[in-house]
């Protein structure tokens, strides 16, 4: 199993953060690789359960489904059910934590999934440091810091 | 009552390693909490013990016990209880978390806790905690931390702010500076390795040009089963042995300026003594550790990294184009010899026993590898380098292969003969090395770095090469401290390929 870890400040609440990300429909309007994402089965994006289905810059489809949602913790958890990225049993979850000093916010995104041994390293880098990562920019970009 | 609930937390411009080794120590706050005067555990605890109780006494006078509840070095994160107080917190439970923040080695820090207070009470001692506990805390450790890890802050730290915070961390210590307990591996007498016993140990308060360490990774080499076993006379029993170690400083005596309270340190020196969770030695022998290089790298790689390089830049100044034989290719200090060699440029040849540990030679950079066989280590040797024999040989075995060595020199070459694994090396006529102009060196590790500059030549050097990726430390095996005795049986039983480390 391949564990990948993203960690980063964004220079905006916690509240402002989660309003954007708590959308799981909402890649397309923060996410620089997805340009278009519907919710299956038009059930509410808040639904545990429901699937998001998204497609990339690139043109890859990729569906993923929404296991854990929490106001309380500010996280959310899912995995992946269809990719062209060639991994199995991925699951992810992106945390936010507030920083007190400053009205900040601690933003952690991980994953955890399997893959043929050749593939880990490139795969570890271009989820945790391409997709991560590029997610937390435009974040900031987006929210400012 | 009511529950009160308390949440701080910030961002410190440090790895997530550094400040998780000054937070972890359960007995540390009075070294760097602005709000704990002296802090001490009860009856013999260990700092990282789960259950152990300490013992505060505040800047105000009041006393708190604390009792560690949780500690986690896989999630950087401990909680702890009031077990008793002067002041009106009850049910406290408290816990600190850690998390790496991965885009810029930043730390994130979150401490909270939930307790009950008497009635009215709840938004004074909810400020203290949030402010006098937490919030002071944090800027305790963000000060402390800052010079470290300022990109502009010179590598040893010598800067004025550094020296003067030094002399205002020391002077906030209690006056009467305690000893410090700890555990230790200790012998009676020589012997086996069951020999080696728990002892607790008490590391004084260092005197002048002293520092005093808490040691977290402790070096396991050869020499320390001489020490053991007598054949070494540089312990007299009763006494604890081991040469290596990399530790926090955990404080300093006057006149200290190169380290100073919270850095981490190393050392690879005679007199013994490093098999301990603590000790107390001259400031001198010690080396700040690059904020890159981790613990068990370094407690793998000093001693043996050391000799490497006075080997390969000083007994010898290997050069690209050169022959070079390397006897055990796949031990500690062998496989260091094969990746500085070949990172010289030179044509590294390992001579040993086993496919598997050619296999790891070949790793470190040989070339080729020679296995007993038909014909002599000589014979092979000249085979390799069309009948010109090797510019230097560097061999540790000592007894059983000085004649092949001799044999295998090339015209003008130099065996350097820097150890005895086989048994001393006895007497042989020096009148038949003119046959090819031989040079042969017995280089000793202390006459290399005997003094301050040479070791600060040479470690600056080797951590260089093992920052940049240029030398490879291979993982080491660990093992508990208290289980020095069974490291010793796996060295003794050449079990081991690379570097063994004790952890305390």
């Amino acid at each position: 199993m391949v564990e990948v870890y993203t960690s980063s400040v964004i220079d905006a609440s916690v509240d402002r953060v989660w309003a954007v990300i708590r959308d799981f429909n909402g890649l397309p309007t923060w996410h620089p690789a997805v340009v278009e994402s519907r919710i299956e089965g038009a059930q509410p994006a808040d639904q545990i359960g429901c699937v998001r289905a998204f497609r990339l810059a690139d043109g890859g489809f990729i569906r993923e489904k929404l296991l854990a949602l929490s106001d309380y913790d500010l996280s959310c958890t899912y995995s992946m059910l269809e990719s062209p990225m060639g991994v199995e049993n991925y699951v992810a979850t992106m945390k936010l934590t507030p920083i007190t000093d400053g009205g900040r916010t601690f933003a952690e995104w991980s994953a955890e999934f399997d893959c043929p041994p050749a593939r880990e390293e490139e795969l570890a880098s271009g989820i945790g440091q391409g997709v991560f990562q590029g997610g937390f920019d435009a974040l900031k970009a987006k929210l400012g810091g | 009552m009511t529950m009160v609930r308390v949440h701080r937390s910030t961002v410190i411009d440090a790895p997530v390693a550094a400040v998780w080794e000054i937070v972890r120590d359960f007995n540390g706050h009075d070294r760097w909490h602005p709000a704990v005067r002296t802090s001490q555990t009860e009856r013999g605890y260990l700092t990282d013990q789960v259950g152990c109780i300490r013992n505060f006494v505040l800047t105000g006078g009041e006393r708190i016990r604390e009792q560690l509840l949780t500690l986690s070095d896989k999630e950087r994160s401990l909680r702890y209880t009031i077990v008793e107080s002067d002041v009106p917190l009850m049910n406290y439970v408290a816990e600190i978390v850690l998390k790496p923040i991965t885009d810029g080695a930043r730390t994130f820090w979150s401490w909270s806790s939930r307790f009950d207070t008497p009635p009215g009470q709840e938004t004074a001692l909810g400020s203290l905690v949030a402010e006098a506990v937490y919030e002071a805390g944090f800027e305790s450790i963000r000060e402390r931390l800052k010079d470290r890890w300022a990109p502009s802050s010179p590598p040893s730290g010598s800067s004025k702010t550094s020296a003067a915070f030094t002399r205002s961390i020391t002077s906030a210590l209690p006056a009467e500076s305690k000893a410090l307990s700890g555990q230790a591996m200790g012998i009676q007498r020589y012997g086996g390795p069951d020999e080696l016993q728990p002892i607790e140990v008490h590391a004084d308060a260092p005197g002048p040009g002293e520092v005093r360490l808490r040691h977290s990774a402790i070096g396991v080499n050869f020499i320390d089963v001489y020490c053991r076993t007598g054949y070494f006379k540089l312990l007299q029993p009763p006494g604890v042995p081991g040469m290596e170690a990399v530790g926090v400083v955990d404080e300093v005596g006057s006149g200290v300026t190169h380290v100073k309270v919270g850095q981490r340190v190393a050392y690879a020196c005679p007199p013994v003594g490093a098999y301990a969770s603590v000790r107390t030695l001259s400031a001198e022998l010690v080396v700040p550790v690059p904020d890159t290089l981790d613990d068990q790298t370094v407690a793998a790689g000093l001693l043996k990294g050391m000799s490497a390089q006075f080997l390969v830049k000083t007994v010898h100044k290997v050069q690209a184009g050169e022959n070079v034989l390397v006897y055990a290719p796949a031990g500690g200090v062998g496989q260091l010899l094969c990746q500085w060699a070949a990172h010289l440029g030179a044509r590294v040849i390992g001579a040993t026993s086993s496919e598997e540990k050619a296999r790891i030679a070949r790793a470190s950079g040989a070339s080729d590898v020679i296995l007993p066989g038909a014909h002599s280590l000589e014979d092979q040797v000249m085979a390799l380098t069309e009948g010109q024999g090797a510019d230097v040989i560097y061999d540790a075995v000592g007894r059983d292969s000085f004649a092949h060595s001799v044999a295998a020199l090339a015209n003008c070459g130099h065996l350097v003969s820097f150890g005895q694994a086989s048994g001393d090396i006895g007497s042989w006529d020096i009148g038949s090395l003119a046959s090819k102009s031989s040079t042969v060196s017995r280089p000793n590790f202390g006459h290399y770095t005997d003094t301050p500059e040479k070791v600060s030549t040479i470690t600056s050097d080797l951590f260089r090469m093992i920052e940049t990726g240029t030398l490879r430390i291979a993982p080491p095996r660990t093992f508990p401290l208290t289980a020095a005795a069974d490291a010793h049986r796996a060295l003794e039983g050449r079990a081991t390929t690379g570097s063994t480390i004790l952890i305390p």
